[in-house]
């Protein structure tokens, strides 16, 4: 199959090798599990139970009531301790609001769980979707997507091709790998049910050249499929070609229009990781309550892979690998490029966590300070979006937020290649989140004051309504009234009143006046 | 457990500014020591002299400017600007001609407009065109091997002439120094002599006087190094060096007698140490891959029409600051296509 290029990227050291050589280790049940509400792109969800609440393994706890968003499963049977702000794996650090669970140590699945499909294909899109959907399925790449909506193209838009990602592009991340070595019929299932959804003509399934063990453990699952509906792809370990964008244009040679979307191109990209938690929903009706994590780094004893429920913390995660090793400095949620710095190893393991990084001082030195940029270009030679990072920044530090667009700033995707390869130390990623929050934010002021302004507008509209009516009544009472003193009979007999009314108030002023007074009216 | 944040990404980073100014300066060794080689102690001199000033203004300016003056100076960017400095001037110039380009180089054209990463021109090319243009004969004054092979300088005696402006006694400027091989060929030119009749001379090599030719090559060598080491791209060098070439090769063809050879242009003054070290400096040049291409050759035209029709014989310093001027309008226009945007530029 005919390969593309994306500019730039980087030939990163992949250190997956550290934790890929130990099999797939799964996870106890732990006392408690600490299950944010929120653990996806869009709408955060709504609690179905409450403090002292028993509930089984896969119910439902708390509901997505928006159409970007995932319900939330209980991983595991036991009380519902508490519902309160936890620590999150989130940049910032903050609190946010979980579902405590007291495990009751029987990991028992009530009467709440889907009904198993195996006749999945003689199931229409919607109720796949639906069941996508009810299993609180999110994309387990690490964008955390809910994927029923991804899996819902707009009306018009034909998909013909489903991408599946197994590049697993980042260093040090290897939990897409171990999966595919582990389960690679369940992957390939998966990857049927998604093209049936779609109505997908083939699949292409691209993993990395460093991955060889994934790739034949694939290929011996597909072995005995005749026809090439589902095609493996072996593709070159560049970072970022995990980016579904990058991927898209290695297979296709196609780029996907910076405001639009792969559906666009008739593809959609799933995540191998999203395929088998899909397929285990369709064929055993097991919401997404588990996944593989990476525990890796020069800071573990034992890197390795866990599968662990949601909700398990990450000290409990790391003591499963052997626990830290001395000098253990920094931890981080996701790989070396993209992933981020976590305060506390309290926070749980959530659906979209497929990495804990662990590094020491030497391995991840304080960065040194931060030098002007002086123009290098190396970042602009490593852009996978072909744009000048170097002039981004420049207009992103002077807050000029105008130019910062027309350069192209939201076809950045954060990957961190042009940070990477910085001289200067420059954090750009760091000023490109800034800039398009700054812009976000600015936004949504705007739509603000557009609506006050409609509102205000709309009201002053009302009020010069009303007081144009209320003249056009009185106008309407006047002409009324200016008829009825038009009436000849009735204007001689008023006219009469007031004469004589007239000259009885001035007699009677005459008389009343004092002579000074009457003098002064004389003259 | 609680860990220190910190943000993405958590890799060693590859490179330094300090890094790449250290590998240019590394770069520039080889045909330094030719230069040594040919022209005497007065390059090392001029060298070292040039690199103490250049540190001095710019530990100066840092800390007038309160910024921390020790993690400023390890940039290095002061002791490449004051050695590209000196290797553009007349080996056994005076020390006032050093002190007044570096002051320019570092305190005008680099910190008054803001220090490194803000100077709009090349700083070493400033401090050159400023003592350039105002005192011509000390510029003028290089020496030739054979003159320095009879008078034999020492390094002191080399020191001393720097120092106080004067030879040694018993030596005389007229015998130690000749026109460098731009000023020989505008001069015969001038004169009725043709092309031909100029590079026969004795002190010209294949293309070139000997000694211009060696220092070119080994500063090729030290470029080809940095091309090898990614600390610069290929496009400001080939671009500039090619359209000199073209354009020299256009007018040679027309009539080789009254106009040199592109090899001739390419090898003599300072066309490859300019292509590969002084308009490859990041900050002042066009930075997308376009805009460094059309810098390039905005610069190679430029030098061959100053040598050739303007009122000095080198151009390298002028065409690079010429060029400097438009680099901004140059980005502005040369931006790249961005993925999933089409050619217009729009989504």
């Amino acid at each position: 199959m005919q390969l593309h290029r994306f500019h730039g990227g980087l030939k990163l050291p992949d250190h997956k090798a550290e934790s890929t050589a130990h099999p797939l280790l799964t996870m106890g049940v732990p006392k408690y599990l600490y299950v944010p509400l929120s653990q996806h792109i869009g709408a955060p969800t709504e609690p179905l139970v409450q403090p002292g609440d028993h509930v089984f393994k896969g119910q439902r706890i708390s509901q997505a009531k928006d159409y970007i968003c995932a319900h939330v499963h209980a991983p595991t049977s036991g009380r519902i301790k508490d519902i309160v702000d936890h620590p999150i794996p989130h940049p910032s650090c903050l609190s946010a609001p979980c579902i405590v669970i007291e495990s009751d140590a029987h990991d028992q699945w009530g009467d709440t769980r889907l009904p198993a499909w195996p006749d999945w294909r003689e199931r229409d899109a919607r109720s796949l979707r639906e069941r996508v959907r009810a299993a609180g399925i999110v994309g387990m790449g690490g964008a955390a997507f809910p994927t029923a909506a991804k899996l819902n193209p707009r009306a018009g838009k034909r998909i013909h091709t489903l991408v599946v990602n197994g590049a697993e592009c980042e260093p040090y991340i290897s939990c897409d790998d171990i999966l595919m070595r582990t389960y690679p019929e369940a992957i390939l299932e998966g990857a049927r049910i998604v093209a049936h959804i779609l109505g997908a003509e083939r699949v292409l399934f691209a993993v990395e050249d460093n991955k060889p063990e994934a790739l034949r453990a694939l290929t011996d699952a597909r072995r005995g499929e005749e026809s090439d509906f589902i095609r493996l792809v072996s593709i070159p370990s560049i970072y970022p070609t995990g980016g579904e964008r990058q991927l898209i244009q290695v297979l296709t040679g196609r780029e996907v229009p910076s405001a639009g979307l792969p559906a666009d191109l008739g593809i959609v990209c799933q995540n191998a990781g999203t395929l088998k938690a899909i397929r285990d929903a369709v064929l055993h009706g097991q919401p997404l309550i588990s996944r593989i994590v990476t525990v890796t780094g020069p800071g573990i004893r034992e890197p390795r892979n866990v599968e662990a429920l949601i909700g398990t913390t990450f000290a409990d995660v790391v003591a499963a690998a052997g626990g830290y090793a001395p000098g253990v400095d920094r931890l981080v949620m996701g790989g070396p490029m993209m992933g981020f710095a976590i305060g506390d190893d309290a926070v749980p393991v959530i659906k979209g966590t497929n990495c804990l990084l662990t590094t020491r001082v030497e391995d991840t030195p304080a960065p040194g300070p931060v030098m002007p940029c002086i123009r290098c270009g190396e970042c602009t030679r490593v852009c996978p979006a072909n744009l000048l990072p170097q002039q981004l920044y420049w207009f992103a530090k002077g807050k000029d937020f105008d130019s910062v667009q027309d350069y192209g700033l939201f076809d950045c995707i954060e990957c961190g290649c042009c940070a990477h390869v910085c001289p200067s130390n420059i954090p750009l990623v760091q000023y490109y989140r800034f800039a398009k929050q700054e812009i976000w934010g600015r936004e949504k002021e705007r739509q603000k004051a557009d609506l006050a302004r409609e509102r205000f507008e709309f009201r002053q509209l009302r009020q010069e309504r009303e007081e144009r009516e209320k003249a056009e009544r009185l106008a309407r009472k006047k002409a009324a009234l200016a008829k009825k003193d038009t009436d000849p009979d009735r204007k001689t007999a008023i006219d009469g009143a007031i004469e004589r009314a007239r000259a009885k108030k001035s007699a009677q002023a005459n008389e009343e006046a004092s002579p000074a007074d009457r003098e002064r009216a004389d003259r | 457990m609680r860990f220190r944040t910190c943000t993405s990404p958590h890799l060693i980073p590859g490179h330094s500014v300090g890094g790449v100014m250290r590998q240019v300066l590394y770069a520039l060794v080889p045909g330094t020591l030719a230069m040594t080689w040919f022209f005497g102690w007065g390059v090392l001199v001029n060298v070292s002299l040039a690199i103490l000033f250049s540190v001095a203004f710019e530990a100066l300016m840092v800390a007038a400017r309160g910024r921390p003056v020790l993690a400023t100076l390890g940039d290095s960017s002061a002791i490449l600007a004051g050695w590209l400095f000196a290797l553009a001037i007349p080996p056994l110039a005076p020390v006032w001609v050093l002190l007044i380009g570096t002051a320019f180089a570092i305190v005008v054209a680099k910190h008054l407009y803001g220090g490194l990463g803000y100077n709009p021109f090349n700083p070493a090319m400033v401090g050159y065109v400023v003592v350039l243009v105002s005192f011509p004969r000390e510029l003028s004054l290089w020496p030739s091997p054979e003159g320095l092979t009879n008078a034999s300088l020492s390094l002191l005696q080399t020191l001393q002439t720097t120092l106080t402006g004067r030879l040694p006694e018993g030596m005389d400027w007229d015998a130690i120094t000749r026109a460098s091989p731009l000023d020989m060929m505008r001069e015969s030119i001038v004169s009725g002599q043709t092309v031909t009749e100029v590079t026969q001379s004795p002190v010209f090599g294949s293309f070139s006087q000997t000694e211009w030719e060696w220092a070119g090559n080994l500063f090729l060598l030290g470029g080809l190094w940095l091309l090898y080491r990614r600390v610069i791209t290929w496009h400001i060098p080939v671009s500039m060096l090619l359209t000199l070439a073209t354009v020299a090769g256009v007018f040679w063809v027309i009539d080789p007698d009254y106009f040199a050879s592109p090899a001739f242009h390419v090898f003599s003054g300072a066309a490859i140490i300019g292509a590969f070290f002084i308009a490859t400096d990041p900050v002042s040049a066009a930075t997308t891959p376009t805009g460094r291409i059309l810098f390039g050759a905005g610069i190679g035209l430029l030098i061959y029409v100053i040598r050739t029709w303007g009122g000095y014989p080198d151009a390298v310093a002028f065409a690079v600051l010429l060029m400097n001027m438009v680099a901004p309008t140059l980005d502005h226009y040369t931006r790249p296509r961005i993925f999933g945007h089409s050619r217009d530029g729009h989504g």
